[in-house]
């Protein structure tokens, strides 16, 4: 049985449908990132599962407890659900030491003294606070206070966490240390989370698996690197790192991958292009050729004999960034990005060639 | 533009400014070509900002020289002292300094008002470089309408609207948020390269020094510990500082056991009482066989492989993975010593897996500690 098991989810703000009917089911101890650009709908459907918005149609299930239906007139309040939320605001009270923060929602359900400062204890130690429980929240810097909220969510040890964009108000250095942290401590602690973010590399690097959302509509759910090499539709492949992506037409199937036409400048050039393609299309329809930046090879000279998909351009720009060379090259009237993490010197305005290996591309179905 | 650009456009030399007993800057010297842009680098404390603050005439220094375009502006040995604003400098801060009760066109056109120029004339520039910077729409329209990253487009206007013989730059970037800042850095090159003007840039962000500069001063305790053009600084560090300071590295201290000045040297490095002899490259002359020495070599030139390879190995167990999509950051234990290594996501790297470590010989240096 699954942990968390969304059906037919509806959530409509007036006339604005914020979530467009979604089913999701997580499993115990699943890391699951809802991702998607602001009013996607992400938080609104981590709002329906805490209790937060009563949703205008759907089911929602912990542990097999039906905990909303609309159907079924169900509506369990948020503190009666067994959830436990960390927010971006860290929502940590600066009037108590670190202790007492975490140890609040003990207090107010009435857990034992002795269980209050055990449970506490164990949970601050996990979080990594344990010398600094004596001390006012306000002496703690932001990284601290975001383990303080988090302690403050297991300490009770709830079926669920949720998280709502945790990390985006600390700077970018810590940001990424608290990522593998926080991973770190819900595998240590097995708690199955739901985790809200905008930000692509954190979902990348936090989840098991990651639900793409737009527009209200779940658009893909797979883990990370198969979201990232075989992402569903042109939507999911820009929004997840930086892909090329180029219009063009099929023309046939070959083999175990595709044929498709294309024109880059002149009105009658085409260029026949070489890909995976996993939708099924047909002669003459439109497709998005998608290639990310880094599977695509820069050759000064003409590439060997035998190289698939070559195309021939001119180097308009190139970022450097010490371990990695971005670099921009126009073929025709379209720009290509290359991304390279090893290179020789390239100068604006040089000849180059460009080939992908049709393994590493895509045609994705308009 | 011309291609004759003077060499020695700016020049700083001997720059020595005490703060107390603190030497904030102790003593440098560098140059700049017409039209380049050249920053300056480090953590704070390390000198850059007073060199900035000294170049603007808002410090005056205890020892040295400055000019520009062959002006002189400091000279203490010569007691002049140009005074900030005889300068003709463009500053753009951190803080954006564009006021509030102003319209954004009030605001880029004050340097010309206080210069009395031409009213027409006025209109005619200031509307050329509210173009350059990208703030057409936002004509008319109070300041504090304006975005952070928007506000600090119009302190650039402003900064260039004189066109200045230089522009300053003092950590302008710092206060927007990442994305925000990794477009505006390429937009502040571009508006850079358009006008052309010669600008120092401060900044303690070594991912900005990158991707911005034509030249890179890499300073620490009021001192340059390295100069240079970013892909020089990055691949060719000439010391554990600099190498660590700009972007990630694996430094292995060790000793040189074999110098070489046309092939490649060897450093010999020990983990857990296992001694190997690595392959690198030494350019630095101040190092002979038998130095200490720092193996370093950046992630994305070291290689987990699965089978073992010939001769001396370096063996591993893959400790942490992390998925970037673009790359994996992946981490190696060898001993004591932790391996950063940049792979790529199909090489299929798992956490637990023993591994082989090659490095890239050509790309792996040995400086000084």
């Amino acid at each position: 049985m699954p942990t968390v098991q969304i059906q037919s989810l509806v959530k409509r703000f007036g006339k604005e449908v914020a979530v467009a009917g979604i089913d999701l089911s997580i499993e115990k101890g699943e890391f699951v990132t809802l991702l998607g650009p602001s009013g996607c709908g992400k938080t609104t459907t981590l709002r329906c599962i805490a209790g937060l918005e009563h949703p205008d149609e759907g089911e929602i299930s912990i542990s097999g407890e039906l905990i909303t239906s609309v159907e079924k007139d169900i509506f369990l309040n948020p503190e009666d659900r067994n959830l436990g939320m960390v927010f971006q605001s860290y929502a940590v009270w600066p009037h108590m030491t670190v202790f007492d923060n975490v140890a609040f929602g003990l207090k107010i359900r009435g857990v034992s003294r002795n269980g209050i400062k055990e449970k506490t204890d164990k949970a601050l130690e996990l979080v990594g606070l344990s010398n600094v429980a004596d001390r006012y929240t306000t002496k703690l810097s932001g990284g601290q206070r975001q383990r303080v909220a988090l302690a403050r969510a297991i300490v009770y040890r709830p079926e669920v966490i949720l998280f709502d964009e945790p990390l985006s108000n600390l700077d970018a250095k810590l940001r990424e240390q608290m990522r593998i942290e926080l991973v770190r401590l819900q595998q240590e602690v097995g708690i199955t989370s739901i985790y809200v973010t905008h930000d692509q590399t954190e979902a990348l690097v936090m989840s098991d698996r990651v639900v793409v959302m737009d527009k209200g509509i779940i658009q893909q759910i797979d883990n990370p690197e198969r979201i990232y090499a075989n992402p569903k539709n042109s939507f999911v492949a820009n929004f997840i790192g930086v892909a090329n992506l180029i219009e063009g037409e099929f023309l046939s199937n070959a083999g175990e991958f595709a044929d498709g036409k294309f024109i880059f400048g002149k009105e009658n050039e085409f260029f026949n292009l070489r890909a995976l393609c996993k939708d099924s299309v047909s002669r003459g329809q439109r497709i998005v050729l998608s290639v990310r930046p880094e599977d695509i090879r820069l050759f000064s000279d003409a590439p060997p004999n035998g190289t698939t998909n070559i195309l021939e351009g001119e180097i308009v720009d190139t970022v450097y960034q010490g371990n990695l060379l971005d670099c921009q090259v126009r073929i025709g009237n379209n720009e290509i990005a290359v991304q390279m993490n090893h290179f020789e010197k390239l100068i604006t305005g040089q000849k180059v060639f460009i080939s992908f290996s049709p393994e590493h591309a895509l045609f994705l179905a308009e | 533009m011309t291609n004759d650009k003077m060499k020695n456009y700016l020049t700083i030399q001997n720059l020595v400014k005490y703060f107390g007993n603190d030497r904030a800057v102790d003593g440098i010297s560098f140059d700049l070509t017409e039209g380049e842009f050249l920053t300056l680098l480090g953590p704070s404390g390390c000198g850059k900002t007073t060199t900035l603050m000294s170049i603007a005439g808002l410090h005056k220094p205890d020892a040295g020289e400055i000019s520009v375009g062959g002006k002189s502006f400091t000279s203490m040995e010569g007691n002049i002292f140009l005074q900030p604003e005889k300068r003709d400098i463009g500053m753009v801060f951190q803080s954006y300094a564009i006021w509030p009760h102003m319209t954004v066109e009030k605001n880029i056109s004050y340097p010309l008002e206080v210069r009395n120029c031409d009213p027409s004339e006025i209109e005619d520039r200031v509307m050329e470089v509210i173009r350059l910077v990208g703030l057409e729409d936002m004509v008319g329209k109070d300041a504090t309408q304006l975005s952070g990253g928007q506000q600090q487009r119009a302190a650039l206007a402003r900064a260039i609207v004189c066109d200045p013989s230089l522009l300053l730059f003092d950590e302008p970037l710092s206060n927007l948020d990442l994305k925000l800042r990794e477009k505006m850095r390429l937009e502040l090159k571009r508006i850079q390269n358009e006008v052309g003007i010669t600008s120092v840039y401060v900044t303690h962000d070594q991912a900005e020094a990158l991707v911005m500069s034509d030249e890179i001063i890499v300073m620490s305790k009021g001192k340059i510990e390295q100069s240079g053009g970013p892909h020089s600084i990055y691949a060719k560090p000439v010391n554990r500082y600099v190498s660590n300071f700009i972007g990630m590295a694996n430094l292995l201290e060790g000793e040189m056991a074999v110098v070489s000045k046309t092939g490649l040297s060897e450093i010999s490095v020990s983990q857990d009482g296992e001694t190997i002899s690595i392959p690198c490259v030494l350019d630095d002359d101040s190092i002979s066989q038998g130095d200490t020495a720092v193996l370093s070599v950046r992630p994305e030139n070291v290689y987990a492989i699965k089978e073992k390879p010939d001769g001396p190995t370096i063996k591993g167990k893959v400790i942490q993975t992390v998925f970037l999509g673009n790359y994996v950051d992946c981490r190696v234990r060898w001993g004591n010593f932790e391996w950063k290594i940049q792979a790529h996501p199909r090489e299929h790297l798992t956490e637990g897996e023993e591994v082989y470590i090659r490095l890239d010989s050509n790309h792996a240096l040995a400086v000084l500690p």
